[in-house]
Order: C-alpha cells, then sequence, then structure tokens
C-alpha cells in the first residue's frame, strides 16, 4: 500500500519543528510501524537526505521506548499496545497518517520524534526504590505475601515508563506512570520502610518537572499499552495524603 | 476543586429541596416563609457565607489550575483523537464550569441581589386558621416594615417579602427560561464527571463504594438534580 505521511520535523531541541509530507510507497501490510519507518528511512538516506529520527529499543513491547502520536492517538489507532506491535494492517491504501512527538514541556523534543523522557528517570531516582541488606541471596518466599496483593502490585509493576499517558492527558499530568511506580511498592512488605517518604518525594519531583495535574478524565488509562490503572491515581493520593497529614517526614535532596 | 465541589454539591440538595416549594399551589405561602428563614437564620447564613467563598474558590483554583496545565503542553497536537479515550464532559470542565459561573450571576442578580435590596413586591397573607381559608394582598412598600407573623381573632397574618412572585415574573421571560435549562443541561454534564472525579482526587478508589458514588454522581446530580431545578422555570411559563 501507499501512504501520504506527515511527520513532525525538528532539527534539535532548540529549533522550531514543522511538518513535513513524506510519501510511503510499496507498505506491506504485516509490516510494524516502525518497519514502516525503517522502510521509509532507507529510502531517505538513497536519496540523501536526514533519515526520520525515532525512538525504538527492544521492538516487542516491553521497553517502552517507541513512542508517536499517530493520528492523534499515542502508540497509534490500537488499544493496548505500543507502536512496534501496531501493524500497518490497521491502515488502509492511500491514508493520511499524521506522526507527532509525545507533547509536554517536561518531555522536550530531541529531534524529529523523539523526546527527552529523563523527567521519567528523575521522578524514580527521588524514590522509586526500596533499600535491601546486602548479602547472601535470601530463600524465595521467606516473606508471605497473599496472592491478591501480590497480582495487584505486579499489575502496577507492568508499568514500563513509556509517556503515553503524559501523551494523552489533555493536562500532561504524569499521575498514572508515578502512581503506578508508588503502588508497585506501597503494596508490598519490602516497600515499607520509605513508603511515605517515597510518596512524597515522588510526587514533589513530578511537580517539580513540570507536569499537568490530573483531572480524572481516564485518558491516559485508556491509551496505556500496558492496562494500568486509574485506581493507581487513587492509592497515590491515599498514600500522598496520607504521607501529608499524618506521617510527613523531611524529604532528601536530590541534587 | 475536589472538598469545595462536594460541598457545593451539598448545597444543591439542599436548595432543590426548599424550593420544591415552588411547586405548592398557595402563591408562595410557603416558599416565602422559607426564604426569610433561609437568608434570617445565623447558621445558615453563616453556611451561606462558606458557600459563596467555596464558588469563589472552586472557579479561581479551576482557573490557576488550567492555566499551569496549559503551561505542561506548550505546543499542542497538530490532530488529538480524544474522543477515543475520554468522554467530551471531562475534556471541558472549564466551558461547562464557566456556563454554570454565569448562570449563577445571572441567578443571584435576579433574585439574590432583588431580594435583599428591596426589589421584589410585598404581600399579605391572611388565614383563618379554624376553616383554613386564606385571602393574599398585595402591600404597597410604605404598608410594609418587616416580615411579620402575628395572630389575630384566630387569624393568622403574615407579612413578607414576595420572592415568590418574582420568581413567576422572572420566568415569564422566554429567554431567561431557555438560558436557565441550558445552564442546567451544563451543570448535569459538570457533575456527571465531577462528582466523581472529586472522590478519585480524595483516593476513593473502592470496589464497593466507587460504582456507588458513580451512580449518585450520574443519577442524583447528572440526572434527577438538574431536572428539578429545570422544572421550575418550565413550570412557571408554561403551568402558571
Amino acid at each position: 500500500m501507499n501512504l501520504t505521511l506527515k511527520v513532525w520535523r525538528q532539527k534539535n531541541d532548540k529549533s522550531k519543528g514543522q511538518f513535513v509530507t513524506i510519501q510511503a510507497n510499496d507498505i506491506a501490510d504485516d509490516m510494524s510501524f516502525l518497519e514502516m519507518l525503517d522502510i521509509v528511512n532507507e529510502d531517505l538516506t538513497r536519496k540523501g537526505e536526514d533519515p526520520i529520527y525515532f525512538d525504538h529499543d527492544c521492538r516487542e513491547g516491553i521497553c517502552g521506548m517507541c513512542s508517536l502520536v499517530i493520528n492523534g492517538r499515542p502508540h497509534g489507532p490500537k488499544y493496548g499496545i505500543t507502536t512496534c506491535q501496531l501493524h500497518m494492517r490497521s491502515f488502509h491504501d492511500g491514508q493520511t497518517i499524521v506522526i507527532e512527538p509525545w507533547r509536554a514541556a517536561a518531555f522536550p523534543v530531541l529531534k524529529d520524534l523523539a523526546v527527552d523522557r529523563t523527567a521519567f528517570d528523575r521522578i524514580q531516582q527521588a524514590g522509586g526504590y526500596v533499600n535491601v541488606n546486602t548479602g547472601g541471596v535470601p530463600d524465595a518466599n521467606t516473606i508471605a505475601i497473599p496472592k491478591r496483593i501480590a497480582d495487584e502490585a505486579f499489575e502496577s509493576a507492568t508499568c514500563i515508563g513509556c509517556g503515553a499517558c503524559v501523551a494523552a492527558c489533555k493536562n500532561a499530568s504524569a499521575m498514572l506512570f508515578v502512581s503506578a511506580k508508588i503502588s508497585q511498592f506501597a503494596l508490598l512488605p519490602q516497600g515499607q520502610t520509605e513508603r511515605y517518604e517515597r510518596a512524597q518525594a515522588m510526587v514533589d519531583q513530578m511537580d517539580a518537572e513540570g507536569f499537568g495535574s490530573c483531572t480524572n478524565t481516564g485518558a491516559c488509562e485508556a491509551e496505556c499499552p500496558k492496562g494500568i490503572k486509574l485506581s493507581n491515581i487513587a492509592r497515590m493520593n491515599r498514600e500522598y495524603f496520607t504521607a501529608k497529614f499524618f506521617r510527613e517526614e523531611d524529604v532528601h535532596t536530590h541534587n | 476543586m475536589s472538598l469545595t465541589g462536594i460541598f457545593l454539591c451539598t448545597f444543591l440538595i439542599v436548595h432543590l429541596i426548599g424550593n420544591l416549594q415552588l411547586f405548592k399551589d398557595d402563591a408562595g405561602y410557603a416558599f416565602n416563609q422559607y426564604a426569610y428563614f433561609m437568608t434570617h437564620f445565623t447558621p445558615i447564613k453563616v453556611v451561606s457565607y462558606l458557600l459563596y467563598a467555596s464558588i469563589i474558590l472552586h472557579a479561581i483554583y479551576a482557573l490557576v489550575l488550567t492555566l499551569k496545565n496549559r503551561a505542561a503542553r506548550p505546543i499542542g497536537y497538530a490532530q488529538y483523537d480524544g474522543k477515543a479515550n475520554s468522554t467530551w464532559n471531562s475534556r471541558n470542565m472549564g466551558i461547562l464550569g464557566t456556563i454554570v459561573l454565569v448562570f449563577l450571576a445571572t441567578h443571584m442578580q435576579n433574585f439574590w441581589w432583588k431580594y435583599h435590596n428591596d426589589q421584589v413586591p410585598y404581600v399579605e397573607y391572611r388565614t383563618d386558621l379554624a376553616t383554613g381559608a386564606r385571602s393574599i394582598t398585595e402591600l404597597q412598600a410604605s404598608e410594609f416594615t418587616d416580615y411579620q407573623v402575628t395572630i389575630e381573632n384566630n387569624v393568622e397574618i403574615v407579612k413578607a417579602r414576595d420572592l415568590y412572585k418574582q420568581v413567576a415574573y422572572a420566568f415569564k421571560n422566554i429567554g431567561l427560561v431557555i438560558f436557565y435549562v441550558i445552564a442546567m443541561a451544563a451543570l448535569a454534564f459538570h457533575l456527571i464527571h465531577g462528582f466523581q472525579s472529586a472522590f478519585r482526587t480524595l483516593g476513593v478508589s473502592h470496589k464497593k463504594y466507587l460504582p456507588l458514588i458513580q451512580a449518585i454522581g450520574v443519577w442524583l446530580f447528572g440526572v434527577i438534580v438538574p431536572i428539578g431545578f429545570a422544572l421550575m422555570p418550565l413550570y412557571f411559563y408554561f403551568v402558571k
């Protein structure tokens, strides 16, 4: 099939970008969206032009590196998948496809379609970890955790940090990501040591990065490739309120 | 947003129940006494000032948050398919809220301001306590001093500001009636999202209570309350 791509091209983080129309010809419908861009890039390279710069890594939906807002939807027109899992059979011959980067002040565009998502890393560094004693490897299952709790924590832990929640949210809020990271530890015994300090530190860092606030539209949940639930956000709010009202601790600075 | 929002929701219930007296066919005998009580009973006056403060806080905080949220995405999308992942009203709470705010200003000017500044008619009800027969006379401003309830020769005499007549008069204006109905539709959509959203913000995400809260948000605040209010202008325009 032949497609018309309207791609956001931007030289670097300082320059102003604009949409460029590029033809994608002879695309097979069993290609993934990223393979389609590979074909287009080979074509551009042969013509001596700058290939389209986009993020990707594992290409099997587990690393969270690929992004792209495709026709107004993060990761394209399907639910529950990443862009690398999106196939060209979801489009039809002659279609015009608009491809944009994630749009958020906290995710500045580096080049073309790639954005800087280190804001997420800094939020993680602020509290998205547990302290453990070093030494011998402990026996498995020495800490009893009810299956329901373990499953719930695992559900939250499936977040791959792709940032589709921020891209989808009308306020560019990162609350689904941050709440998933807070939840996975808040639910487990191993996460109790830093529980309230974590909620404060990660929320503070999130605000400092310039993400918007949550108005519970549910767009993040709908667009999340891993099905992270909105209930995580309510849990994060509970953790944060509890921390602020009853268990406030001095949050160590991270500079 | 959530705390002021929930407080404003509780007010709506009280306001609706009280104003159901407008549907009583008693020329405003009950409603006008209720209006006097609501404006002169100290605890209710205190709550009413809390209410005005909540409206202002809710609106100002919404504006601040909206500006902050706009700043979080300085370059918007050329194409944004919002309907694929969220409801229209959840994405347009600001527009709906602005309609409600404009409505509130009009509503306060029509009734609250006129009532508090002696711009409504005066009325005297004489009720024979033995038979229940009642006569209604409009009073001139010179004949009216203040709200009074007296009993002479087994006849109860009530002198009051006639807010009921002001309501009946205002709702003969078709433009105002249409505006009220539109504003109530905006309120309905605002609360269908807003009521449950307030609880989510406060951390409520319980598998038993959240569906209950959502049902209350949709059926009570999205259907019953706005329809109840919208029926008032329609009743006065078409029935009275």
